[in-house]
């Protein structure tokens, strides 16, 4: 059995049980709701004030999303003993690794794709209109949220006060990331296309998925074989 | 013979420092525009590099240490990034305390100041990290793919602020003007041979803790298998 | 070429060695009953020879290959404390996906044939969760079966198992030797181990003090292994 196929088996099989319990879809979808309800309540803006702080909005709700579903990766592995059979098993590394952060992204996409028309409704935003360049962007943000978050999650598996720990650690990395993305999304809110002067995110996304995408993979057999 | 060289170090950095800060406050006069606080500039940069000094240190000694599970690259890393901390946050002090004067301000996101902050967050996920894991090779692969993670956040920490910065037009301190006038290089020179001298010496003590911690650690569990 | 051919292994937690250059040789078609006290290193080493951890020091071959290598860790059976199957998945699922990760030729077929031996066939598509005890740990047992691994690497796999699964597992391993294959696994049940067992090491405080065919006096008196090797420490029974 190839890597990828490894890969494919262990992705399927995280969505399989998330899509069977739903535990942290459920308490991921709920938090973005409920911090996009808390914020408008904490922000008493202008239309115009609002979207110029739009795109941090959206970005800082996803980054909690995010760490709820990151956390979970490699903590369901952890009851009877799973990750050391995956550990044992001919897959290597890097398969066990990226298929579990392709199963984070595709959940990540969920609850970012459901929160967006909530998030449109309460804050009237016009996300319809440049839904596509969105959807790029998400679609690059969330790969570095879930990659860099797994990696996170594989790190502080056997750690202590681990629900506390990883956002600690993930979210000044993620601070690039989510600077670029929020830009952009606030430059789109406000009816910028993504190209000239914005495109410079774009580059800041890509290179940040490229880079850690590659350390993430190169040192996971380090961290998964003590 | 390791006290003495600690001691050697210590009293040589800190004999040298006494004489930068006699040139710095006595030889050299105000400078025209920014009047007596550019002095501290004498220690703000230096701070900076030796704090620099010391990350790639902890890095080189994560990556020895992912490779060769020695332990002493371990306490090796931790010890530089301990003291690198400390020179980060003086920079980040006397930064802050220049600003103040110079433009009424305390902080300011500028590239140089937010980066210093990030650096300092980064690792200090990495000092947060290790006392919540048990085990000493777990705990030491994790501080080890964290300190490289770090590294390489760095250089995109740096884009996404300059993103930043072009978007939302911040005003730009710059902390050099040109070059240094000749009679500032000395003391710039030596205020950095100092502080590294006094970085190092911190860092063998440092190490010093560790060999016995690890000492004790290990009487410990032999205690317990008995 | 031996099955498990393991040289002065070593293994650092910190500054503190749980394996002091243990080594272990096993033919192929042995069963090693792996005995120690608490606290001996026997976890330790089998983690190594199931592939899960690095030796600090030391080679380690299993089946005449790399330790970490591929083609090692599809030919392996492992069976630790953790019973190793996923709770929200049915018996079926988890076998057919753990057949997948080995590589195994037909992994619905050899999930199939794994419940089977066990006995679970009828409930297979019940999620683990809903197992009781008894069946989850059948299930772990067919689990560590699966794909009839060449070498299998048990770590007190009697412990706390209710009577029909021990009565499986002992069919299992004598079938599995039938094959040929190769057992070495850590007990404290020394009689049950005893039974099975061709061969006994005994490891004490990180180092291998014995190892060697099983004698008729061992298999009578399971603590004479102890008495006559093991260093005697304050609170021992006496000679």
């Amino acid at each position: 059995m190839s890597g990828f196929s490894a890969a494919i088996a262990i992705a399927s099989k995280d969505l399989r049980t998330e899509l069977r319990t739903k535990e942290s879809l459920n308490s991921a979808a709920s938090f973005a709701l409920v911090i996009l309800v808390l914020f408008s309540f904490a922000f008493d803006l202008g239309r115009d004030e609002f979207l110029a702080i739009s795109g941090g909005l959206l970005w800082l709700v996803y980054a909690f999303a995010g760490a709820l579903i990151v956390n979970r990766s490699f903590a369901r592995e952890l009851p009877n003993d799973c990750l050391d059979i995956l550990i044992a098993s001919p897959a290597p590394g890097w398969a066990i690794f990226l298929g579990k952060a392709f199963a984070s992204f595709l959940l990540l996409m969920i609850v970012e794709l459901i929160s967006l028309p909530v998030f449109g409704v309460f804050y009237n935003v016009p996300w319809v209109d440049s839904f596509f360049p969105l959807l790029l962007i998400m679609v690059l943000a969330t790969w570095g949220i879930t990659i860099a978050g797994s990696a996170f999650s594989a790190v502080t598996v056997n750690v202590r006060l681990r629900e506390l720990m990883l956002p600690v650690l993930l979210y000044p990395l993620l601070i690039p990331l989510l600077t670029a993305a929020m830009e952009m999304t606030t430059a789109l809110m406000n009816g910028e296309s993504l190209g000239g002067s914005n495109s410079g995110g774009l580059r800041i996304l890509t290179a940040f998925d490229a880079i850690f995408t590659a350390l993430a993979v190169y040192l996971i057999e380090y961290i998964l074989v003590l | 013979m390791r006290e003495k060289l600690i001691l050697t170090l210590g009293s040589l950095g800190t004999v040298l420092m006494l004489w930068v800060i006699y040139r710095v406050f006595l030889g050299l006069p105000a400078e025209i525009l920014q009047g007596d606080i550019y002095r501290i500039i004498f220690i703000h940069v230096p701070a900076a590099i030796t704090a620099y000094c010391l990350y790639g240190v902890a890095v080189i000694a994560s990556v020895g240490f992912l490779i060769k599970r020695n332990f002493v690259m371990d306490s090796l890393a931790v010890s530089c990034v301990e003291v690198a901390q400390v020179f980060t946050l003086v920079n980040l002090v006397t930064g802050s305390i220049w600003g103040r004067i110079i433009w009424g301000i305390w902080w300011t996101w500028d590239l140089r100041l937010t980066s210093q902050l990030m650096c300092f967050l980064l690792y200090l996920g990495y000092l947060l990290l290790r006392p919540a894991v048990s085990d000493p090779t777990q705990r030491g692969v994790m501080s080890a793919i964290l300190a490289i993670f770090a590294a390489a956040d760095i250089p995109l920490v740096v884009m996404a602020i300059r993103l930043k910065n072009v978007r939302t037009q911040h005003p730009q301190p710059v902390l050099e003007t040109g070059g240094l006038d000749p009679s500032f290089v000395a003391p710039f020179v030596v205020s950095m041979v100092a502080l590294m001298l006094i970085g190092t010496a911190l860092v063998l003590i440092r190490l010093q803790q560790e060999s016995t911690r690890r000492e004790i650690d290990s009487l410990r569990r032999e205690l317990h298998a008995v | 070429m031996h099955a498990v051919a393991a040289d002065r292994v070593w293994k650092y937690f910190g500054d503190y060695p749980a394996l002091r250059g243990a080594s272990l040789e096993v033919a192929q078609g042995a069963c090693v009953a792996l005995i120690g006290r608490n606290g001996a290193g026997k976890t330790t080493l089998l983690r190594i020879l199931a592939s899960l951890s690095k030796p600090s020091k030391g080679d380690v071959k299993l089946l005449g290959l790399e330790a970490r290598s591929t083609e090692a860790r599809s030919r392996i059976g492992y069976l630790g404390h953790g019973i190793g199957v996923y709770d929200d998945l049915s018996a079926m699922e988890n076998l057919i996906l753990f057949a997948r990760l080995l590589g195994v030729e037909k992994p619905a077929e050899a999930a199939k044939s794994a419940l089977e031996r066990v006995d679970l066939w009828r409930v297979r598509d019940g999620l683990a969760r809903e197992y009781s005890r008894g069946m989850r740990q059948r299930l772990a047992i067919a689990r560590a079966f699966l794909g009839n691994p060449e070498l299998l690497v048990l770590d007190e796999p009697f412990t706390s198992l209710d009577d029909r699964a021990i009565g499986v597992l002992q069919q299992l391993l004598s079938g599995a030797r039938s094959r040929g294959a190769t057992i070495i696994m850590s007990t404290h049940q020394i009689r049950e181990a005893m039974e099975l067992a061709s061969d006994v090491a005994l490891l004490e405080r990180g180092k291998m003090i014995f190892a060697g065919p099983r004698t008729t006096e061992m298999m009578l008196d399971p603590g004479w292994l102890y008495r006559t090797y093991a260093e005697r420490r304050p609170g021992d029974a006496p000679a």
